[in-house]
């Protein structure tokens, strides 16, 4: 049992040294409750320090280690190597950015995707903190809900086929997240953010292929969103034909 | 060298606190640059993992008084009674901001916030948001801190050094993990918003990230930490990984049983039980909601029994959720149910939950008044780094993350003030400092060409000498075997050889950076918990097994004096609550004048 080994087949790219990702192999200890992410711990402590990733939780919810495990984007903090044992596990950084270093993703058009989608609250009067919380009913607050609770680990960005053509596309995480603010009771940013939301980089990008929502890890369900986000933005169209801006 | 980064105001953390502190000073004054510095892009930070909730006074059948009470006879009569008041009187606020920034507070039917009960609360008041509370707090403040255009994000920046000049802050020096550029990022004030340091520690919930950077620079900068021996377990960990089972899950009537199926906790001073179908099941202040230290002392006491289970990682007892029932289970503690499928194999729908006390919080940490203000003018710190002190010696459950807000929101708003009558700083002072750090990183691990140490055998090391030495029980002599051990690792770490010698996202590095500061932080911790010669909430001294209000009922400061630790010590601020015994159980709650 203890002697048991599996074997991660890394991509690895330093930018100072290397001027293409190459893989390279690694033999871990198989324990049945390590995670791919323990592996790569063990590696870097024990074997090879120079292999370089994001961690930080371990327990599923910051959102930092999303990476390629066989093909398909998983969070390795929740993938077991046992669901692989004894086959290699090929670990590589999520496609559809550019790799800064080994497993690690540039994550700058993200952050730019989602301060598109202006993920605040946007009110023309604003409550005074004094006057206490703004109402919202259970029933209000579920219509959002599942929507918030994106952890940002950009696994649909690299399961999104869009996304890899059409780089400019908001893509799944960043839209849900616009159309979970669009859906709170709270919030009256219709407009200023409809304009993104319903732009050519927008809902309307999506073909609707919905890989988004199967590697979501936390069943966010990004593509249900785009799909409530593209019928808004319908209406959204047809009442500005009737009443043009300014005239509501 | 390239030149400094100048702001006015420079937030060292991306998490709750120093993203509250960050939009506190936009708020205060739009003027202001602030330069919001994170070794990791602030929606990991660790807030993120906090599950059960965050404590206010709402509801009508509370109060503030008895949420001051609540928190300070937790304390152990160790937290300052003024910062108390402020922290109860102004949470309110803090978390309605939240509620109105969007955060998606759980709500009754009638549309208002609703509250749970916590570990060691009279009156139920903790908001939350489902079982992910930290998760939707980090996001509410990081998604509405985008809005701030004053906001200068230095993401994936690791900071390694206070910048003084004569006797205040200006800035700190960083290095980009992108790049590997070491810069000095400065501004008349500096907010230091690190969080904890579980790290320290083998066995713990926190995030790898939680290594006490803060502390670290601080304590090197000459200012002191304050409380640094109190140490919070936590109760219901997961053994092996310490994945956290939040306190929300005994919150909605979850029991703890031994090896036997016996509710244990009713032998220790904690009230008897109730039947989990009576209708006033769960009792607060008794049995499974008393106070974290106690909960975790109980399990100690139990193995020593020989009434624990064992397992693979050790000893456990069992959480029992079961009879809530799965609907009840999936609306108020989804994430439980995830976390214990998925790192213990069992669904708490159908199986009780393996769990023993693991490293939580640090209560201890840089000394501040209640502005967030440090000895050295134009230092701030707030959050878990920091110690003002409203935790004392035992943190309750959801103080913290109100914590976050309330004094990050206050060291914000005292720093935007401050900048504007501070002193400019001497720019080529600063810069030399940069050099000389930047030359200090590059000599010690990047251009070195030999040494004997791998560090993660150092910091296990040290780890374990903690566990064993400054855990849940210490006494004189464990204390000073985990110090010489912790010496001993200083040394060690000297002789640290990395395998990369790269700029470019060399996270080795950074784990050296912050094994460095951990073990100052261990060193602190070990000198506090040999001077603190009592046993007071989570610092039991089984050589001195009493409270000593008449020589310890004062913060202990750790300082470095000529290089050397040296403890030194603080009154603690009484107001209106003379120190009394700690009352769980039937007659636990306020004193019968305030009853």
């Amino acid at each position: 049992m203890a002697d048991e080994t599996i074997i991660l087949r890394v991509l690895r790219y330093r930018p100072e040294q290397d001027s293409e990702p190459t893989f390279q192999e690694y033999e871990v200890p198989y324990r049945k409750d390590w995670v791919v992410l323990d592996a790569l711990n063990w590696i870097k402590e024990y074997k090879d320090g120079t292999l370089s990733f994001r961690w930080s939780c371990r327990m599923g919810v910051c959102g930092s280690c999303g990476m390629m495990v066989n093909g398909r984007a998983r969070l390795t903090c929740n993938t077991f190597l046992r669901e692989f044992y004894p086959n290699p596990i090929t670990v590589e950084p999520l496609v559809n950015f550019d790799i800064e270093r080994d497993l690690v993703i540039c994550m700058d058009p993200f952050i730019e995707k989602l301060k598109r989608v202006k993920p605040w609250i946007i009110r023309e009067d604003v409550k005074p903190v004094e006057d206490g919380p703004y109402e919202q009913s259970p029933a209000e607050l579920y219509r959002y809900k599942q929507f918030s609770m994106c952890i940002n680990c950009m696994l649909c960005y690299a399961a999104c086929p869009v996304v890899g053509l059409h780089p400019e596309f908001i893509g799944p995480a960043a839209l849900a997240l616009g159309i979970r603010y669009l859906l709170d009771s709270r919030d009256q940013g219709w407009d200023e953010r409809m304009e993104e939301v319903a732009s050519h980089d927008g809902v309307w990008g999506c073909t609707f292929v919905g890989e988004c929502s199967e590697v979501c890890p936390k069943h966010v369900d990004p593509a249900a969103a785009i799909q409530q986000g593209k019928v808004m933005a319908t209406l959204d169209w047809f009442k500005r034909l009737l009443m043009p801006r300014g005239q509501r | 060298m390239a030149e400094l980064l100048k702001h006015d105001v420079v937030i060292v953390g991306g998490g709750a606190a120093g993203l509250r502190a960050a939009i506190a000073v936009a708020e205060r004054n739009p003027n202001l640059s602030v330069a919001v510095v994170s070794k990791i892009y602030p929606m990991r930070s660790h807030t993120v993992s906090a599950e059960g909730g965050a404590a206010a006074v709402i509801k009508a059948n509370d109060s503030f008084e008895h949420h001051i009470y609540d928190t300070i006879s937790g304390a152990d009569w160790l937290a300052d009674q003024d910062a108390v008041e402020l922290f109860v009187h102004e949470a309110p606020k803090e978390l309605t901001l939240l509620e109105h920034w969007g955060c998606p507070w759980s709500r009754d039917p009638d549309g208002t916030v609703a509250v749970r009960p916590f570990g060691g609360m009279k009156i139920e008041r903790t908001w939350f948001a489902a079982d992910k509370t930290g998760f939707h707090m980090l996001h509410t403040l990081y998604q509405t801190a985008l809005r701030y255009v004053e906001l200068t994000w230095y993401d994936e920046w690791f900071a390694t050094k206070l910048l003084v000049d004569g006797d205040r802050c200006y800035g700190v020096v960083a290095l980009e993990l992108r790049t590997g550029a070491i810069r000095g990022i400065t501004g008349k004030a500096v907010i230091l918003c690190t969080g904890g340091a579980g790290r320290v520690f083998p066995f713990t919930t926190n995030a790898i990230t939680k290594t006490g950077d803060g502390m670290a620079l601080a304590l090197r900068a000459g200012v002191p930490l304050k409380d640094m021996e109190f140490i919070q377990y936590h109760p219901t960990g997961l053994p092996g990984t310490g994945i956290l089972i939040t306190e929300a899950a005994r919150g909605e009537g979850g029991i703890m049983v031994n090896k036997d199926g016996y509710r244990y906790l009713q032998d220790y001073g904690l009230g008897k039980p109730l039947d989990v179908n009576d209708p006033r099941h769960p009792v607060k202040r008794t049995m499974e909601l008393g106070p974290r230290d106690k909960l975790s002392q109980a399990f100690v006491m139990e193995m020593r029994k020989g009434r624990t289970l064992k397992g693979p990682y050790g000893d456990y007892v069992l959480l029992d959720i079961r009879h809530l029932g799965e609907k009840k289970i999936n609306e108020k503690l989804p994430f439980v149910r995830e976390l214990a499928r998925n790192y213990a194999g069992i669904d708490p729908v159908y199986e009780p939950i393996p769990v023993r006390p693991v490293v939580h919080y640090v209560m201890g940490g840089v000394d501040t008044d209640v502005d967030g203000r440090t000895v050295l003018d134009g230092l701030y710190a707030a959050g878990e780094c920091a110690c003002v002190s409203i935790n004392g010696a035992n943190r309750l459950g959801s103080n913290s993350l109100t914590e976050c807000l309330v004094f990050g929101a206050r060291a914000g708003h005292h720093a935007a003030e401050y900048v504007a009558s501070a002193p400019d700083p001497n720019d080529s002072v600063l810069q030399k400092q940069v050099e000389e750090e930047a030359a200090r990183i590059r000599k010690q691990f990047l251009e070195k060409t030999e040494g004997k140490e791998r560090l993660v055998t150092v910091r296990k090391d040290m780890q374990n000498a903690m566990e064993d030495g400054v855990g849940i029980y210490r006494t004189e002599q464990s204390v000073q075997q985990a110090l010489e051990k912790v010496l001993e690792c200083r040394e060690r770490f000297k002789e640290v050889y990395l395998d990369d010698h790269t700029v470019s996202f060399n996270t080795e590095l950074i784990s050296a950076l912050e094994l460095e500061c951990m073990l100052d932080v261990a060193l602190a911790m070990c000198h506090a918990a040999l001077a603190r010669r009592e046993s007071r909430g989570a610092h039991q001294r089984e050589d001195h097994p009493n409270r000593d209000d008449e020589n310890f009922l004062k913060h202990s400061l750790v300082v470095l004096r000529d290089g050397q630790p040296k403890v030194e010590w603080k009154d603690v601020v009484i107001t209106k609550w003379p120190p009394g015994e700690r009352k769980y159980g039937a007659d636990s709650g306020l004193p019968t004048d305030q009853k």
